[in-house]
C-alpha cells in the first residue's frame, strides 16, 4: 500500500504499576491505520481496548514502543502540542457521551474550537453545521438532560466532528443505547466513513463489528487478529 | 484559550450557583467594606484636624491655666483662672517675637434675633484675637478701642451664627441681637474658617466681664481663661515659648522647683501629633480588616478545591477535547479572580454606603478617596491570585484519563 498511514503503532506496550504490582494492559501491539478506514476494535472486557484507544488519542503514552501520528512520534511532542492535536486532529466519542451538563447542545459541540482559538461567532456557526450533519440542529439550545441517550450521542458525535479531525475515536459508542438507537448511531458512523472520515470504534457487539471492513481483536492485551472483510469473507465461507 | 474566554467560562460557572458564589465572596466583601470604611472615616478625621490646625492660624501659642495648690492640695488643672489681662499685656510688650496676643473668656449662651434663636459659644476677647488667628471679616468691622475698654454693647458673629439668625439676603450689620437679655449691635461678620470654628459670637472682653459675668464673684476682675499669642516666624516658636514661661513664672511668683500654674502649648503641633495617632489607629484597623480578607481568601480557596473535585469529569472532558494544562489553570484562576473582584466591588459599594451612614448618624466627616478604593481592589485581586492558584494548579495537574473515569 502506498498511502502513508495516519496512525501507526510499533510494538506498543502499556504497563500500569500500582502498589508494586505491574499490570500490562497492552502488550507488543503493532498495526497501521490508513486514511479513510473504519476499524472495529474487539475483545473481552479488560483486554486493553480503552488503553489502546487512549494512546491512539494522545491521552496516554506507551511504556514501550511508539505511536506515530502522520509520521510523528507522539511521545516526542510536548504535552501542550499533544493537547492542540487533540483539539484539531482527534474527535472523541465516549460510551457515556460526556457532554457538559450545564451547557447547551450547541455550546458542547463548539467546545473543542475554544481550544483552537476560534472566535465565538465562528464557533457557533460551525457548531450549527456540525449539528446539522448529525440531524440535531433543531435541538441546538437544549441541555443534555433534555435529550435522550441517542440524541446525546449524536450531539457528542457532532462535537467530535467539529474541528474536521483526522480521526474519530469512539469507545463503545453504542454501549449505553438500546439496539435500535445503537443501530442508528452505527449507521451515522457508516455514513461518515463513506464520506471519507477515518474512524476507530471499540465495541464488543459482533453485529456492529461485521459492519466495519476491518476488525482488530485483542485478548489479554495482545493482538490476536487483524482482518479486513476481504480476508474475512473467504475464511467464513471455508468455515461454513 | 484567552483571558476573556476564561472570564466568560468563569461567569457562566458562577451564575449556575449564585448563592454559593455569594457566600464564597462574603469574606472578601466584609474585608473590603471594612477597609474602605476605615479609610473613609480615618481620612475624614484627618481632614477635620487639618481644618482645625488651619483655623488656629500659623505659629500660634496657647496659654491655659495649670496646676494650682491650695493649702498644699493640688487642684485639677484649669480649675482656677490663673492668667490675667496684665499677663497678656506683659507678653505683648516684653517678648519681641510676639506679634499679637489676646486673652479670652468663653461660655455658651442663647443668641436671639427677632423670632430666631441659636445656642452658641460666646467668646469675650480683644481685636488681637482675630490678628493671632488671621481671621478676616466677611463684612463690617472689628471692635473699636472705645468698645474694648468701655464694655461696648457690640458683637461680631461667626458665619454659622449669622446664617442661623438671618435670611440669606438680610444684612446682619447694624442689627440688634440679645445675649442673656443684653441687647448688642452686630458690627461684623467673620469669614468662614470651617464648620467647627464658625459657630461662635465674639464680644469685647470687658463686655463679657461686666455684662455677662458681673455677678460671678469667683472671677477676678482681671482674669482671662486662656491667652493666644502669635509668634513672628516658625523658627522662633521654641524660643518664644521659653520666654513666655519664664516671664509668667516671674509674674506669678512661682518659686524654683514648684510646678507652673499655667501651660504653654503649641496647638498645631499637638494636633499634628494627634493626626499621627489617627493614622496609626487607622492602619491598625486596616490590618484587622485584612484578616477578614485573609479569611475570605481561605474560604475562596476552600470552595475552589471543592469545585475542582466536583468538576473533575468536566476537567477530563476539556482536556480530552484539547484543553491544555494552562487552559484549565486559567479557567479556575479566572473563577477565583471573578469571585474576588465581584466581592471587592460589592465591598467597595458596601463600604461607601456604610461610611456615609456612619457619617450621617455620628455627624463625622468622612472622605472616600480613589486611593483607598484602588488599594482595596488591589488587595482583592491579590487574594484571588494567591488563594486561587493552588486549586487551579491542582485542576491542571489532573490526569485526563483518570478525570474521565470519575463519576
Ligand atoms: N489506571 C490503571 N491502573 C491500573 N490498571 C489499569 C488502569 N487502567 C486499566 N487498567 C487495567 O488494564 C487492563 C485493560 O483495561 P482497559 O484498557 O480499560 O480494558 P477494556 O477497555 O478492554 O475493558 C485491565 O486489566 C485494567 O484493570
Ligand atoms: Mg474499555
Amino acid at each position: 500500500m502506498t498511502t502513508l498511514p495516519l496512525i501507526s503503532l510499533r510494538s506498543v506496550s502499556r504497563t500500569y504499576r500500582t502498589d508494586g504490582v505491574a499490570v500490562t494492559a497492552v502488550r507488543n501491539v503493532s498495526f497501521d491505520i490508513a486514511p479513510g478506514e473504519i476499524v472495529a476494535v474487539m475483545g473481552p472486557s479488560g483486554s486493553g481496548k480503552s488503553t489502546l484507544m487512549n494512546m491512539i488519542g494522545l491521552l496516554d503514552l506507551p511504556s514501550e514502543g511508539a505511536v506515530h501520528l502522520e509520521g510523528a512520534n507522539v511521545a516526542e511532542l510536548s504535552e501542550d502540542r499533544r493537547s492542540s492535536l487533540r483539539a484539531r486532529s482527534i474527535g472523541f466519542v465516549f460510551q457515556s457521551y460526556n457532554l457538559l451538563a450545564r451547557h447547551s447542545a450547541i455550546e458542547n459541540v463548539a467546545l473543542p474550537l475554544v481550544y483552537c482559538g476560534i472566535s465565538r461567532r465562528e464557533r457557533l456557526a460551525r457548531a450549527e453545521q456540525s449539528l446539522q450533519a448529525v440531524g440535531m440542529l433543531h435541538r441546538a439550545h437544549h441541555f443534555p438532560r433534555q435529550l435522550s441517550g441517542g440524541e446525546q450521542q449524536r450531539v457528542a458525535i457532532a462535537r467530535a466532528l467539529i474541528a474536521s479531525p483526522l480521526i474519530v475515536l469512539a469507545d463503545e459508542p453504542t454501549g449505553a443505547l438500546d439496539s435500535r438507537t445503537g443501530a442508528e448511531i452505527l449507521a451515522l458512523f457508516a455514513a461518515l466513513n463513506r464520506a471519507g472520515q477515518t474512524i476507530v470504534m471499540i465495541t464488543h457487539d459482533p453485529g456492529i463489528a461485521t459492519q466495519c471492513r476491518r476488525t482488530i481483536r485483542l485478548h489479554d492485551g495482545e493482538l490476536v487478529s487483524d482482518e479486513t472483510i476481504a480476508e474475512l469473507l473467504p475464511r467464513r465461507s471455508v468455515a461454513s | 484559550m484567552t483571558m476573556l474566554q476564561g472570564f466568560q467560562i468563569a461567569l457562566h460557572a458562577l451564575r449556575l450557583n449564585p448563592l454559593r458564589s455569594f457566600l464564597t465572596m462574603l469574606g472578601i466583601v466584609i474585608g473590603v467594606a471594612s477597609i474602605v470604611t476605615v479609610f473613609a472615616i480615618g481620612s475624614g478625621a484627618q481632614l477635620r484636624l487639618q481644618e482645625q490646625i488651619r483655623s488656629i492660624g500659623a505659629n500660634v501659642l496657647m496659654i491655659t491655666p495649670g496646676a494650682v495648690y491650695q493649702g498644699g492640695v493640688r487642684l485639677k488643672d484649669g480649675s482656677k483662672l490663673t492668667m490675667t489681662e496684665g499677663d497678656v499685656q506683659a507678653i505683648l510688650e516684653q517678648i519681641p517675637e510676639i506679634q499679637a496676643a489676646a486673652g479670652s473668656l468663653a461660655g455658651t449662651a442663647q443668641v436671639i434675633h427677632e423670632g430666631k434663636n441659636w445656642n452658641t459659644t460666646i467668646n469675650g476677647t480683644t481685636s488681637g484675637h482675630f490678628m493671632v488667628r488671621d481671621w478676616q471679616l466677611a463684612s463690617g468691622r472689628y471692635f473699636s478701642g472705645a468698645e474694648e475698654t468701655g464694655a461696648g454693647k457690640v458683637v461680631i458673629l461667626g458665619s454659622t451664627v449669622a446664617r442661623e439668625l438671618f435670611a440669606p439676603g438680610d444684612d446682619p450689620i447694624g442689627a440688634q441681637i440679645r445675649i442673656m437679655k443684653v441687647p448688642l449691635e452686630i458690627v461684623g461678620v467673620l469669614d468662614r474658617k470651617g464648620p467647627a470654628q464658625d459657630d461662635v459670637a465674639f464680644v469685647p472682653l470687658s463686655t463679657a466681664k461686666l455684662r455677662f459675668l458681673g455677678s460671678a464673684s469667683n472671677i477676678n476682675r482681671d482674669s482671662v481663661a486662656y491667652i493666644i499669642a502669635k509668634v513672628a516666624a516658625d523658627g522662633q516658636m521654641a524660643g518664644a515659648r521659653a520666654e513666655i514661661e519664664s516671664l509668667l513664672r516671674q509674674r506669678h511668683r512661682i518659686p524654683a522647683g514648684q510646678e507652673d500654674d499655667f501651660k504653654v502649648q503649641d496647638p498645631a503641633a499637638a494636633m499634628e501629633a494627634q493626626q499621627g495617632a489617627i493614622r496609626t489607629v487607622a492602619l491598625l484597623l486596616v490590618a484587622i480588616a485584612s484578616v477578614s480578607l485573609l479569611v475570605g481568601g481561605i474560604s475562596i480557596m476552600n470552595v475552589m478545591i471543592v469545585s475542582v473535585t466536583e468538576r473533575t469529569r468536566e476537567i477530563g472532558i476539556r482536556r480530552a477535547l484539547g484543553g491544555r494544562m494552562r487552559d484549565i489553570r486559567l479557567q479556575f484562576l479566572c473563577e477565583a479572580l471573578v469571585l474576588c473582584l465581584l466581592g471587592g466591588a460589592i465591598g467597595v459599594a458596601g463600604g461607601i454606603t456604610l461610611s456615609m451612614t456612619v457619617a450621617r448618624m455620628a455627624g463625622w466627616i468622612t472622605s472616600i478617596d480613589g486611593e483607598a478604593i484602588g488599594l482595596a481592589l488591589a488587595f482583592s485581586i491579590a487574594t484571588g491570585l494567591i488563594f486561587g492558584f493552588y486549586p487551579a494548579h491542582k485542576a491542571s495537574k489532573l490526569s485526563p484519563i483518570e478525570a474521565l473515569k470519575t463519576e
